[in-house]
């Protein structure tokens, strides 16, 4: 894994929102193909960090670089290009309402990355397929369940190729009888090697997939390490507490 | 009889039919185009708007206030009577249409501007993360969300304002009323006046039918 080049590196990261400093100093790697799970309490910054990486969010200060590129030197006219590098899955979706889902899936490819409309069709059928959709290609979002909707926003992401795939609670809207397609779809990125950053909630599927696990509290990381170390042996008093308070998703 | 004389005189119906169809030609045409124009304009002005450029909004917010706030008719008669002694000389149908398209502008910018910022933040964000550029979000993703929560106002709209082509009688247009009116002057009928109504009947209704199978067509759960 060591041996592995980062594909997302995070420096120093800070962001104030007026007087709040929401994210202190964060540093953070992530190595091409690694699945890296961010937990923590509500208002610790993570989904803040994440938003950072694709730039929906300005840093205050430090750097972050996607494959060896400092994405925060950019100017803002010239985010759109570096964008398409960075998958986003959102925690409610944000499918747009008024199209279909294969129209979906295809509007970025052509629009932003200028592929012909045939190519981006095959791709995109070929992704819907791969989440377990291609048969809801011609449905309307309003059509389909909440599971269903995330699965199509992850074709939608994955359409551009990305480098780097970023995931903010992209269960939590869900019933729960919904979540595990999702977290399937998930794992099947990570068997075939997709880079992923992970906020998120559930904590067995940290345990079963993630590479490392990464504790954020108060604008800091507090503890990262592998699932085994992060649930099995915590050493800060703030991840222990945090553990017991969600133990339920634990096991 | 006295009330079917008055009203449905069958001598003047046959006497002043072919004008009023001519006329109904006139409201039509007037209508499409006013409709056309107001709306294609008013998602225009939607749109520059959103990009905030704050002069421009200003000016912007001033127009769709103003054409909203002033009676059609004051603007009518202003630009009619008003513009030759600058030396300006415009055609009666011309500042009617003129006119009447922009105040549907004005209500079209401000029903569209609604639905544009009623289009919710995860939509930009989707939209922009996925590499799309502001103004691709705009013209892909917020504004055919924004016309199809426009649709019924818009349609309440067009239909009101289309209607103030009547207006065009006071200026001398050709359309329905004023040649109604003048018929009536002629024939000291009331008769033509009702073929007026019937006129307007004949263009609306279905305007309003249409209108009913354009909402449905539009409409989509969100």
């Amino acid at each position: 894994m060591n041996a592995r080049r980062y594909m997302l590196e995070v420096r120093g990261l800070g962001k104030t929102f007026g007087e709040t400093e929401v994210l202190k100093a964060i540093d953070l790697n992530v190595s091409e193909g690694e699945l890296v799970f961010i937990i923590g309490p509500s208002g610790s910054g993570k989904s803040t960090m994440l938003r950072c990486c694709n730039r929906l969010e300005e840093p205050t200060s430090g750097a972050i670089l996607i494959d060896n590129a400092r994405i925060t030197d950019i100017p803002r006219r010239d985010l759109d290009r570096m964008r398409l590098n960075v998958g986003m899955v959102f925690q409610g979706f944000h499918l747009y309402p008024h199209m279909s889902v294969i129209k979906n899936v295809i509007l970025a490819q052509i629009k932003a990355l200028k592929r012909p409309a045939d190519e981006a069709r095959q791709r995109g059928m070929e992704l819907l397929d791969q989440v377990g959709l291609g048969h809801k290609a011609d449905a309307m979002p309003s059509e389909l369940s909440g599971g269903q909707q995330q699965r199509v926003a992850i074709a939608r992401a994955l359409a551009l190729d990305p480098k780097v795939m970023l995931f903010d609670e992209p269960t939590s809207a869900l019933d729960p009888e919904l979540v595990g397609s999702v977290l399937k779809v998930m794992k099947d990125l990570r068997d075939k090697g997709m880079t992923m950053l992970v906020v998120s909630h559930e904590m067995a599927f940290a345990r079963e997939a993630a590479d490392r696990v990464v504790f954020m509290d108060g604008g800091y990381v507090v503890e990262a390490g592998t699932p085994d170390e992060i649930f099995g042996n915590p050493k800060s008093d703030r991840l222990k507490s945090f553990l017991s308070r969600v133990s339920g998703g634990a096991h | 009889m006295r009330f079917l004389e008055t009203f449905f005189n069958g001598t003047v119906i046959a006497k002043y039919t072919p004008d009023i169809i001519v006329a109904m030609g006139i409201t039509l045409a007037l209508s499409v185009a006013i409709i056309i124009s107001g709306i294609v304009f008013g998602a225009v002005l939607a749109g520059l708007r959103s990009f905030q450029v704050r002069p421009l909004t200003l000016l912007i917010v001033l127009f769709a206030d103003l054409m909203r706030a002033l009676p059609p008719l004051v603007v009518i008669l202003i630009l009619f009577f008003g513009l030759p002694s600058v030396g300006l000389l415009m055609p009666d149908w011309l500042v009617l249409y003129l006119v009447l398209s922009l105040v549907l502008a004005a209500f079209a910018e401000e029903i569209f501007w609604a639905g544009l910022t009623a289009v919710t933040r995860g939509q930009w964000e989707a939209g922009r993360a996925t590499g799309l550029s502001f103004t691709q979000v705009l013209t892909n993703i917020a504004f055919p969300q924004a016309w199809r929560m426009g649709i019924p106002p818009l349609v309440n709209r067009a239909l009101a304002i289309t209607k103030m082509t009547a207006l065009g009688s006071v200026i001398g247009v050709k359309e329905i009323l004023s040649v109604a009116s003048s018929a009536q002057s002629f024939s000291g009928s009331a008769t033509p006046l009702t073929m007026a109504a019937v006129a307007y009947m004949l263009i609306f209704i279905p305007a309003v039918i249409a209108s009913r199978w354009i909402e449905r067509r539009f409409h989509y759960k969100t």
